[in-house]
């Protein structure tokens, strides 16, 4: 089919999706008064239920986690596609002389921030049911401070950090602990993913049960995934510049 | 706020076209980035912080990031192709 | 008038799924086909957010704030939490198998993406 066909069909298509959005979504509630009920109830009783003040994570980590425990495996397994996808046949290790990174003052900067970005995201990852943040987003934050380490030194440090097997075992541990917690209940009877743990006080840290302890673990997970993501594209790049040097 | 609310997805709009109108793909990539941080606002000024922090995460750093390591992987194998037939 | 402002971001959601799928049956480039399809993802991003809104609502936090104040629907948001994450994922999946196709095929045109014959 060629590009004027093609193009001739999506306008074709592009109209009857119009038609059949706008009758659909004519008749929805206005803008800006949403009715639903659910929503409403979760966040009068998440303070008292589940102790957490965070009712987007206390959503997310317990009265909807069986949908989170099925897209953390998404992610596990979209990693896992990509590093089979791209694996490399074997080169033999001699590498160049390693390249130098950038300046001085670079380095020096890229060190502080690393600490201070490591820093923000232990805390984004661990106040999950405090304050926003959470294990998904602390852990993209910790993977991308490791990019930073890349950007200043060089590849070496880099691979040093990210190919040792330990972060594959992370990564398999923090996606199946979080499986590990929920089946605990079962055998007590209890649905799975039941909020087992003692809730603790409102606003400190230990708080709110299984859903501080499930976003750590998925805050594990998702850095270990961003590394291998990194490092898996990363590596071909570099080996190769280095065979051409 | 629900003015400002209305400008911003009108901005969303305007720059998703921009995005997919882009051709060179590093330009795209720039494009894709400032529509994130765009997403980012919006989802600030709707009163979603959660949602807001995880798209400036992601679609500001971690999305270009890859898409731009992606793209440089295949135009290092078109010139070393070049290369060998040359 | 006030009809199109009741249902004013829905349509901006439509928009937004338009001009990605537009970007995908015009593309002449792999990576530009995997970026309108990242345009396309943020299009139901819109699309929930918009839903959810509550007019004078406050943000589903409730550090000192009590909780029977009139709130967005947190449920909504949760949806997109995890949805954006597993985005880049399936982005960097997509990407890898573009890097097979553009190996295998030595092209990275989708109109002219056949194995080599011959």
């Amino acid at each position: 089919m060629t590009a004027k066909w093609r193009l001739g069909v999506f306008w074709v298509a592009a109209a009857g999706f119009a038609l059949l959005y706008f009758a659909g979504v004519k008749n929805l509630p206005p803008w800006g008064h949403y009715r639903g009920l659910y929503g409403q109830m979760i966040s009068a009783v998440t303070v008292y239920e589940r102790h957490a003040t965070d009712a987007v994570n206390a959503v997310t980590y317990d009265y909807r986690g069986v949908d989170t425990l099925g897209e953390e495996f998404i992610l596990f397994a979209a990693v896992l596609g990509c590093m089979v996808l791209l694996r490399e046949p074997e080169r033999p290790s001699e590498m160049a002389k390693p390249d130098k990174g950038l300046s001085e003052t670079v380095k020096a900067t890229a060190a502080a921030s690393f600490a201070s970005l490591l820093v923000l995201g232990i805390y984004l990852s661990t106040h999950g049911q405090l304050s926003p943040g959470g294990g998904f987003q602390g852990g993209v934050v910790i993977a991308s401070a490791s990019m930073l380490i890349y950007i200043a030194e060089n590849f070496q440090v880099f691979k040093r950090i990210t190919s040792h097997p330990l972060v594959e075992a992370l990564e398999s541990l923090g996606a199946g602990f979080y499986a590990i917690i929920g089946m605990v209940p079962l055998g007590f009877a209890l649905p799975f993913l039941t909020n087992w743990l003692p809730l603790g006080t409102t606003g400190t840290l230990v708080s709110s049960g299984t859903i501080a302890v499930i976003s750590c673990s998925v805050g594990l997970e998702v850095t270990a995934a961003f590394l291998l993501l990194g490092y898996t594209f990363l590596e071909e790049i570099i080996s190769g510049e280095n065979e051409e040097a | 706020m629900m003015i400002f609310g209305g400008l911003v997805l009108l901005l969303i709009a305007i720059t998703a076209l921009a995005v997919v109108r882009t051709r060179n793909i590093v330009a795209q990539v720039l494009a894709l980035s400032f529509y994130g941080l765009l997403l980012a606002v919006m989802f600030f000024v709707f009163q979603a912080p959660d949602v807001a922090l995880s798209q400036i995460v992601v679609g500001a750093v971690a999305l270009p990031l890859i898409v731009m390591l992606a793209e440089a992987k295949m135009q290092r194998r078109i010139r070393q192709n070049r290369k060998e037939e040359a | 008038m006030t009809a199109f402002l009741h249902i004013y971001p829905y349509l901006i959601a439509g928009w937004i799924f338009l001009c990605g799928l537009y970007g995908i049956a015009t593309s002449k480039h792999l990576v530009h086909m995997v970026i309108s399809l990242a345009v396309m993802q943020t299009s139901t991003y819109v699309l929930l957010l918009n839903i959810g809104y509550r007019v004078h609502g406050a943000a589903p936090v409730f550090v000192g704030v009590s909780p029977g104040t009139v709130t967005v629907d947190p449920v909504v948001q949760a949806l997109m939490l995890t949805d954006i994450v597993v985005e880049a994922t399936i982005m960097a999946l997509m990407l890898a198998m573009a890097d097979r196709a553009h190996d295998r095929a030595g092209t990275l045109s989708p109109d002219d993406l056949r194995m080599m014959r011959g």
